[in-house]
């Protein structure tokens, strides 16, 4: 009689399923994923315990670095690029249809509009060399380009998508305080009184009562 | 790795020469591991993109004065954000007739916090004004409105600093 040899089974399993599930994730975080863009200004946001997400589409991000300068971004494309028309228009300055395309891919700026037609037409090496010298969008009383960037910001955006933006201030911990209060002054005199202070998260406390 | 393949069949002794049958499994493992680490990242990459915000809303501006609501002495409450993170804090109103009673901590959690904790258990209806000092820092005022975050203050404002506060700092020299 033949030995009885215990049925080998080879530990091979089908990683078939396994794989297909992993592609697919894979898929879908690559085209649900937005690559954060090239920042011009670094800054140093400061930490809060608010838990509220910034929305992902239509806003207005108004960056505040710690030498003073105010910088100003739209996260839309088409929305930019109406917007850079009807300031432009205002201001009395051109843009030709390359500076258009330029200006949609850039995330913020920081010069007055009428240094805008030469920054934009820098390539992105010359732009970043000189972001560090730009010298911040005016806000004050006299020359107050900073509140038409934010108005036609808006309207461009209500006109293209129907919605509400919402103003989102990145602040450095450094910023001084005064230049803060100036920017919601002047967004406060055109009625805009709700606005997202960008923070890094801390975990809350526990408090005792 | 995972695949160890069994003998392949040869046939046995003596039996026909039958063509070699090649197994049509491939090992998938490399594959796995990259797939997965590129799920890994971009798992990672995403999570991490949306900034948190502190949402902060200012009051609407009255035209009318009237309609305007006037603090009572007994519930104000000030807090000054002074330079080199150094907070002042004072009950009640400041006037240059009666001088209120300034006193100085820090942004630590025993310091400002427990202040408004304490005021907070003595009068329960305490309106705290914010009054950042043009020396202070835009971190502090982030701390500060967090503070009234935590410690579940509702009623705040955020208010220019006046000149009879930046006198109190001074002549108070802390």
């Amino acid at each position: 009689m033949p030995k009885v040899k215990p049925h080998r089974t080879s530990p091979s399993l089908d990683m078939t399923p396994m794989v297909d599930l992993a592609f697919l994730l894979v898929t879908f975080f690559m085209l649900t994923t937005k690559f954060a863009p090239e920042e011009t200004v670094v800054v140093d946001t400061p930490s809060s315990t608010s838990e509220i997400k910034l929305p992902e589409s239509n806003v207005i991000t108004l960056t505040v670095d710690k030498n003073k300068r105010v910088f100003f971004g739209l996260d839309d494309e088409k929305a930019k690029v109406a917007t850079l028309q009807k300031v432009g228009a205002k201001y009395g300055v051109n843009f030709n249809a390359a500076q258009a395309k330029a200006f949609g891919n850039l995330t913020n700026f920081g010069v007055p509009v009428g240094q805008l037609g030469s920054l934009l037409s820098m390539d992105a090496d010359q732009r970043k060399a000189v972001a560090k010298t730009e010298p911040g969008i005016p806000m004050d009383s006299l020359n107050n380009q900073l509140i038409d960037w934010v108005i036609e910001g808006r309207k461009a955006n209500l006109a293209l998508y129907k919605k509400p933006t919402y103003i989102a201030i990145k602040g450095d911990g450094e910023a001084d305080v005064p230049t803060v209060q100036q920017l919601i002054k002047v967004l406060q005199e055109k009625d805009i009184n709700r606005f997202n202070l960008i923070t890094d998260l801390e975990n809350k406390p526990v408090v005792s009562k | 790795m995972a695949e160890i393949q069994g003998k392949a069949d040869s046939g046995g002794k003596g039996g026909k020469k039958r063509a070699k049958k090649m197994s049509t499994k491939i090992d998938m493992t490399p594959m796995v591991d990259l797939a997965f680490l590129l799920l890994t990242f971009f798992m990672l990459t995403t999570t991490f993109a949306k900034p948190n915000v502190m949402q902060l809303t200012m009051p609407v501006k009255e035209k009318n004065e009237d309609e305007q609501t006037k603090l009572k002495e007994s519930e104000a409450f000030t807090i000054i954000m002074g330079a080199s993170n150094k907070v002042y804090y004072y009950a009640g109103m400041n006037s240059a007739e009666s001088k209120a009673d300034l006193k100085v901590t820090n942004y630590g959690p025993n310091g400002i916090r427990q202040v408004i904790l304490d005021r907070q258990r003595v009068q329960p209806k305490t309106v705290i004004l914010i009054k950042p000092d043009d020396k202070a820092v835009y971190k502090n005022m982030v701390d500060i409105l967090d503070e009234m975050n935590i410690t579940n203050q509702k009623k705040y404002a955020l208010v220019k600093i006046a000149k009879s506060d930046q006198d109190l700092i001074k002549a108070s020299a802390l």
